[in-house]
């Protein structure tokens, strides 16, 4: 699985209007509706899922990152949508530190197996101190997307 | 040791038993096939895709390495309370 076809296309968002983990989920939400990547009808569903997830145990895994995830029946398609933030988020993190990088990943209901490579693949990129660095120093999709790219075909160092 | 939970090795259980062999002073590495990685850090274990019926390796050594090898059995043979 390649992390440039999980991202949904317009789903990038290189500055996060809100500081709060609830809101930024929901900017990133939107931003898949608006992709197309998942229904407008199932927004407050969606961010009520994925808020439930969340408060039984924190996707914020430290070093700046978080992993926001849910399954839901409305989905067709593996999607996920990057969230920056360079003032930090307080997302209730395992290190107790801001974090500056969201990923949020909606799966189909019916297929963990994909579910399991798309955040493998996530948490591949995520533990190089390298990709970390460069996805918090983009400015736009453009540079975000050559980012993922080159994860992709491993021009990264770990 | 076999994952036996529909969902496989998602975050939630990865979390848990992380949380498991945190609680002990040895070193934790699991194995899938050729990837060892560290059991100790969320980040690695998530790298393990393992999905329902993976098999996995847990190697502990150091200070009170059975009784860790041990909790971490009973949690993963257990399904991580999941389906």
């Amino acid at each position: 699985m390649k992390l440039s076809e999980l991202i949904t296309s317009g789903a990038v968002v290189t500055q996060l209007k809100s500081q709060d983990r609830d809101q930024v989920i929901h900017e990133l939400i939107d931003a898949l509706i608006a992709s197309n990547a998942a229904a407008g009808e199932h927004r407050a569903e969606l961010l009520k899922r994925v808020l439930d997830r969340e408060n039984r145990g924190t996707t914020g895994f430290g070093r700046g990152v978080a992993v926001p995830h849910v399954k839901h029946p409305s989905v067709k398609r593996m999607a996920a949508a990057i969230g920056l933030s360079s003032t930090g988020i307080e997302f209730n993190s395992l290190d107790k530190q801001p974090v500056y990088s969201v990923f949020l990943l909606l799966s189909p209901e019916d297929r963990p197996e994909e579910h399991l490579l798309a955040m493998e693949v996530i948490f591949k990129n995520l533990s190089k101190e390298t990709f970390r660095r460069f996805l918090r120093q983009a400015g736009s999709e453009a540079e975000v997307r050559s980012l993922l790219d080159d994860a992709d075909t491993q021009q990264l160092a770990g | 040791m076999k994952i036996v939970n529909r969902l496989g090795l998602h975050a939630r259980p990865a979390m848990c038993f992380v949380d498991v062999a945190m609680q002990f002073p040895c070193e934790v590495s699991v194995k899938r096939a050729d990837q060892t990685v560290d059991g100790k850090s969320i980040m690695m274990m998530m790298l393990l895709a393992a999905t329902q019926g993976t098999e996995l390796d847990i190697v502990c050594e150091g200070d009170q390495a059975e009784e860790a090898c041990a909790a971490l059995k009973k949690l993963v043979d257990g399904g991580f309370d999941e389906e």
